[in-house]
Order: structure tokens, then sequence, then C-alpha cells
């Protein structure tokens, strides 16, 4: 698409009335069994993730162990829905998860920054496409973007997409360098248009990450996109929801935003490594009445 | 080009929220209610009294004595006495202290109150809880603050306080007008005689509990219960200085005649059918949420409420499409549960009222929507419904219908709905949706409305005034400019 065309995309989002609605949702009371069902709910939604310069094989192999084993003092519990690693430990993790489900998500394309060239960041998509990686979590050019280069944004999107095969695409926005409301839903459009399965808020190594405004400006964004095409396409707040309360309001939103075909793990993630643990502190808490204290749970 | 497959979003029950009732045990009912008069609780004369019944359970709650015309007499004295001896006479720093107390009382008492509006009124606890008791509390607050500062809401007059002021007061905030119609009197220095909707009476004798604890000195504040003869007794006692009332413009009708050759001053907030404009470059789901919010508010139960909704014709689609993706997110139901959006219907008769406009709408051929949603059995209960296709010569959309109803007109340029907005006999409320703020400044001088929300609706603010234009009333509540009927100005 050209730019011109891009740029008539823009549609205005209202900063006070995203943020009433937001408050709206943080009102719904999840007690008992919808507790307990969207805990479940919401532990099947995390890529567990680890995104350091020290990660190691070592490393990356215990946190997969607990992908597929979060707390087994716990019955029922389901796993994690993937974990999210660079591309040099796609392999490793890859060996670590096999035939258990749970997918492999590499950040690729120059992560965090993006600053580097098309060559480059195709390059570094296939090496996690051919290490096996189920997922690809690409960032978008927030320069370009900002410049009002749109359809540099737009272009480079498509031809990662293309280089992913059959891996899904995630695009990262890094809604916290985007600024305003208006940029983060005309981003998410041009994402949506060039071909993302994904739209995902952050790297997580920006703040504000993943805020509730911010995710159903984001939602919105999908359900006009699944209005006008039929295509659905999936959400990942990442960065800054840690604790299970926060979780659960992200699923209330997404609820009654999207409703039920979009409550499952193939159409709605949260990127954290530290929300697993306490999604797993409530849940101990509602099956035995009492809270644990944190060295009950693992930390890998 | 190939006709788009139709794409529907399901909202059905894969995650429904498990009930959440706010606990009402730490709420004290007593078993029957007296009238507050002369800082005291009496029986009615001869003991009449009658009963208020829960609109979701249909429970019955108390009895509250019925207060004839010699109980109203009685008030009325009381009100005078205290107002010649103790509550005109008092510095007004001091009155300022009361004012104080009270609204410090309501805050530490806000949860009793939210949970006693909603059995008795039929709300949901939410708005009970987040809006009636918080906003009811601000008003008193934002009040205490001006008793001793008269002179400066005034320059170069002195402001005194008109006297005696009997008020009456509607069932659809029960709380939160008692404290619209009280804070301004007595910062001012006036006594009230004050009359809830027989229907929820409940929360004004808290009030008068409360009252009671605070110290305020006796026969300041009295409250006597009662239906229409009672409110027809404040109005047309001699010794009443001033009216105010809220409520239905046939009441507020007969109010005007019946204090015309008197020396009474009267404020009226009536009724009122608000056109809520969205153009084409509004923000759409921000619109849309407001769209909802400014008719299912409280049931509907609003006198501003957004009951006409005017779609720009080029983005009638979506907007609609959007509104029933949203209605079927709306929890109807038990007003204590804490996920309700929708409560019940206030009253059997109220219920019978709308469900008669449900008919007339249906009978002039506009489309009517209703979401799937069940209701309870027990109880007043009436689904979000849209009316689509209305016309302006529909009655659904020049009557007010006073209960979770919208109607949805589209127009095709301002100059056509300035015209069909300002086509009503009620001026109450206005909304306008657009991202552009010279067409807001442009509407907002055109709407012949006491009160235009611009990119937002029902917002209800101590400082802001409201009031309106036409048959929705006279006279304004709120803010500085509340605070002109309840002063003379030398």
């Amino acid at each position: 698409m050209t730019n011109n065309q891009l740029i008539a995309l823009k549609r205005p989002i209202d900063q006070v009335g995203v943020e009433e609605r937001v408050a709206r949702f943080q009102t719904r009371s999840i007690k008992t069994e919808a507790k307990i069902q969207g805990l479940k709910m919401a532990l099947n939604m995390i890529d567990l993730t680890t995104l350091e310069g020290k990660d190691t094989a070592g490393k990356v192999r215990q946190m997969c162990y607990k992908a597929m084993h979060p707390h087994d003092a716990l019955p029922d519990l389901p796993t994690v829905a993937a974990v999210c690693v660079y591309p040099t430990h796609v392999a490793t993790a890859v060996d670590a998860l096999k035939g258990s489900g749970v997918k492999v998500a590499a950040v690729a394309t120059a992560f965090p920054s993006g600053n580097s060239s098309r060559k480059i960041k195709l390059a570094d998509t296939k090496i996690a496409v051919d290490a096996g990686a189920d997922e690809v979590d690409m960032v978008i050019s927030r320069g370009e973007f900002l410049s009002g280069n749109y359809s540099f944004v737009f272009d480079e999107i498509a031809a990662i997409k293309e280089a992913c095969g059959k891996a899904r695409l995630k695009v990262i926005l890094e809604t916290g360098e985007l600024s305003t409301l208006d940029n983060v839903r005309h981003a998410s459009d041009i994402a949506m248009l060039a071909g993302a399965d994904f739209i995902k808020t952050s790297t997580g190594k920006i703040s504000p990450a993943a805020t509730m405004p911010v995710t159903l400006t984001m939602l919105e964004a999908i359900r006009d996109f699944y209005y006008e095409t039929g295509k659905m396409v999936g959400m990942k707040p990442a960065g800054g929801i840690s604790k299970s309360k926060l979780a659960l309001h992200n699923l209330v939103m997404v609820k009654e935003t999207l409703g039920d075909a979009w409550l499952s793990n193939e159409w709605f993630r949260f990127g954290a490594s530290s929300l697993a643990n306490d999604v797993l502190m409530q849940l101990a808490k509602q099956a035995e009445g009492r809270y644990q204290g944190l060295d009950y749970f693992s930390k890998d | 080009m190939a006709k788009k497959k139709e794409t529907k979003l399901d909202f059905g029950s894969k995650w429904d929220y498990s009930a959440a009732p706010e606990s009402a045990g730490h709420a004290e009912i007593k078993k029957e209610y007296g009238l507050y008069i002369n800082g005291k609780f009496v029986k009615a004369e001869g003991g009449k009294k009658f009963a208020s019944t829960s609109p979701s359970s249909e429970k019955h709650i108390a009895y509250f004595a019925e207060a004839s015309n010699k109980d109203v007499d009685k008030a009325v004295k009381a009100a005078r006495k205290a107002y010649n001896e103790v509550w005109g006479p008092m510095a007004p720093k001091e009155r300022a202290k009361y004012i104080f107390r009270i609204a410090r009382l309501m805050q530490e008492r806000a949860r009793e109150f939210a949970v006693l509006e909603s059995i008795d009124g039929g709300k949901p606890i939410r708005e009970s809880r987040d809006v009636d008791v918080p906003i009811a509390a601000n008003h008193f607050f934002y009040y205490a603050g001006w008793a001793d500062k008269l002179e400066y809401a005034f320059p170069g007059k002195t402001a005194k306080p008109v006297g005696v002021s009997g008020q009456i007061i509607p069932w659809n905030f029960p709380l939160l007008m008692a404290a619209w119609k009280i804070a301004p009197a007595l910062a001012c220095g006036n006594t009230v005689v004050l009359k809830p909707a027989e229907t929820t009476p409940l929360t004004a004798m808290k009030l008068a509990e409360l009252i009671h604890d605070s110290g305020l000195p006796a026969g300041v504040v009295n409250i006597v219960t009662g239906a229409g003869a009672t409110g027809a007794a404040i109005v047309n006692h001699p010794d009443v200085d001033k009216v105010a009332f809220t409520g239905s413009t046939g009441v507020g009708k007969i109010i005007q005649k019946a204090i015309a050759g008197t020396n009474k001053t009267a404020t009226l907030e009536l009724g009122g059918k608000a056109a809520n404009i969205i153009f084409d470059d509004a923000p759409t789901d921000q619109a849309v949420e407001g769209i909802i919010n400014g008719i299912f508010f409280n049931q509907g139960h609003v006198c501003c409420a957004g009951s006409r909704l005017f779609v720009q014709e080029n983005v009638k689609d979506i907007v609609i499409k959007k509104l029933k993706d949203r209605l079927s997110t709306l929890i109807v139901g038990d007003p204590m549960d804490k996920n309700t959006d929708v409560g019940a219907i206030n009253s059997k008769e109220q219920l019978a009222t709308i469900n008669k406009y449900l008919k007339i709408g249906v009978e002039e051929g506009a489309e009517i929507y209703q979401p799937n949603c069940t209701l309870p059995k027990k109880g007043n209960w009436c689904k979000p419904t849209l009316f689509l296709e209305a016309s302006q010569s529909h009655r659904i959309v020049q009557e007010e219908i006073f209960g979770p109803v919208l109607t949805v007109q589209t127009f095709r340029t301002i100059d056509e709905v300035i015209d069909k907005a300002n086509n009503t006999p009620f001026g109450l409320s206005a909304g306008v949706w657009t991202d552009k703020g010279s067409k807001i400044f442009n509407l907002t001088t055109k709407l012949r409305a006491g009160i235009v929300w611009a990119n937002t609706f029902n917002k209800f603010d101590p400082t802001s005034p409201f009031g309106g234009y036409k048959e929705s009333g006279y006279g304004r509540e709120g803010g500085l400019q509340g605070l002109s009927a309840y002063v003379k100005l030398n």
C-alpha cells in the first residue's frame, strides 16, 4: 500500500473515553469458579519469556521444564502457551519442549530496537524459523513510523511475514515509544493489513508497556479488522502484567470486546515472566484457602 | 465487488462471571420509620403508614409513615422556628462545620448507603457505590465550602437566606437528589422540609438518622415521607418560602399553578428527551460506549438520559453493529451483584409505562432490537432496547419514556440534526460526538439544552450547574449558580 493510502487509514481515538472504559472493566468482580477458570486460562495464555544478554542453554532448558510443569503440586494445571527466546536459543527450546504442545516463539528483526537493515532482519527471521520456531515476534521500525514513513513499516512487516513461512507472526508495536493512542491504533491497522497474525504491545524493554488503555485500543482495532475482513488477529500484551488481578481484568476486556472466540491461547497471549508464579500462587490459594510463601513456587 | 461474509462476534458463555453479591448484612433496616420533625422521629398523625418493597426481589423492606397536612404543618413550623432562632442567625462558618460533618459521615457510611439505595431503588450496586453516594457526599463538601464565602459568590451584593425551603425529590436518585437540594439550602442559611418519593424513602430516612447523628440543630432539616398529597401539602403550605422540585413535567406544571400569585419562588428540574449526536468523524468505539452509558445508566431512569440517538447516515451501519454487540455484553439482573450493569425497573407502574411505549414503538413501525439476555423471574425488569429506523414523528421519539429504551434516527447534515435535536418541548441535555473541536462549539451554541456534553455523557459534578430549557424546567442546581435559588440579594 502507498504511504497516502496508509495515512488515510488514521482513525481518531479518544483517550479519556478509553480510560473510562478501562476503569469500567476494572470494576468487574471475578470470584470463586470464574476466578479459577480465569486463572487457568491466563496460565495457559502465557508466553514464558527470557530475553536477556546473559541467557544460556541451561537457563532456557530449565524455563522450558517450568513451561510444561508450571506447578506439579497442583493437579489439572494447563501448560503455558509458549516460551519466548532469542533466535540463538530456539533449537534448545524446540528440543526441550518436544511433544509437549508448548510453542516456541523467537524475537527477531534486531529486537528490541529494530534498528538494522532489512537484510539483517530477514536473515534474523530466517535463522529463527529454520531452527524450528513456531512463532516470530518482530519489532516495527518506530523511527520510520514516527517520521511518517508508514509504507516502510508496512512493507517491512509484509516482507517478514513472507519470510516466516508457516510460523505465526507477532508484530510488536512498542507502544511506549508511539506515545499516543491514535498512533497505537494506526500502527495496529498497518500491521494487520500487512499480514500480522498477532499484534503485540511491547518488547518489555521500554516503559510504559502493556497498559490496559493501549491493549483496549488494539483489541478494538482487531475487532474492526474482523468486521471488515472476517479475519481473526491475535493480541499479545507484553510487559508490565505481573499480577493475576491485572491479567484477569485483561481477560475481562477480551471477553467483552471480542467475545468467546478470542478466549484461547490461539488468539490471546500474555508476554510475561513473573505473572506465572502469581497466577500459581492464586490458584494454590483457591485450592487450599490460604496463601503460601513465595518460595513454594519455582523461579525459572 | 464480492459480497463480504457477514462477521459476527460471539458473546457467549465460555467464561461467565460467578455471582459476586455485595454483602448487605452490615446495613441496618428498621421495621418501621417515622417522620423526622424537629430533631425527633415521630409517627404520622393517626399512625398512617405505607410499605416499600424491593423492585428486584419484591420483598417487603419496611413501613414508612405517611405524612398528613398536619404533619407537614408541624414540619414547616419546626423549620420556621429553627430558621428564626438558630440557623438563620448562626455565623456562616459555624453552619459550614455542620455541613462538612454531614459530608464526612456520609463518606464513612458510604457502603451502607450504597447497599440500601440498591435494595430500595433497584439500581446496580456499582452505580450506587461509584456514583450516587460519592457525588452526594461531594455536594455537601462543595456547598459547605461556600457557606462563609457568599459575599464572593455575589460580589457587591448581600446574600440573605430565603427562609423555609420545601423540597420534593424523585425516585431515580433518592440520596443524590436529597443532597442536591439540602446542601445548597443549608449553606445559604435556609431550613428544609424534604419529601422523598414514596417508592424510595429508605435512604432519605437513613439520611435523617445521619443528620441527627451529626448534631445539626433540631428543625433545620425535616424529612417527611408520603405520596403526592404530602407533596401538595408542602407546596401549598403558606409558610414555605421556596419550592424546589425534581420530577415529571406534569407535576411541575401543577406546582407552577399552585404557587402562582404567592410570594414563593421555585426551581423545577423536570423531564427530558436528550439528543445524543454522533458524527462520522467521532472516535466510534468511545462514542458507542458513551451512547450506551447515556441511555442505560440507572435503567434509563435519568431525566438527562441520551434517549434519542442521531447517527450520521454514512456511519449508521457500523455504529448500530457496535451498539448491538455492546448490548450483548450488558449484564442485566440482581442489583446487588457487583457485575450487574442494568438493574431493576424502579416500580411496577414505571415498568407498565415503559412496556406501553415498547408497544407503541412497534405499532409505529420502528424496528425493535433487544439482546438475548435472561431476566430474573421475580421483580420488575426490562431488556435494554433499541428502536431502529425511528422517525421524528414517532411518539417514542417525542415523549419521555424514562426507561432503558433508545431511539435511533439518522441525519445527513449538521443543520438537519440541530433542527431535529431542538424539535422537542424538552431541553435538559444533549451530547455531541466528534473529533473536531470547532464542530463542538458550533453545536453547543445552537442546541437548546441546559447541559451539552461533548465526547462524554452523564457527567455530574457539584461544581457544575445543572438545569433545563423549555419544559425541562428552570433554575440551576449545582455550582455557583446553584446558590442563587437559595438567597435573596440586596
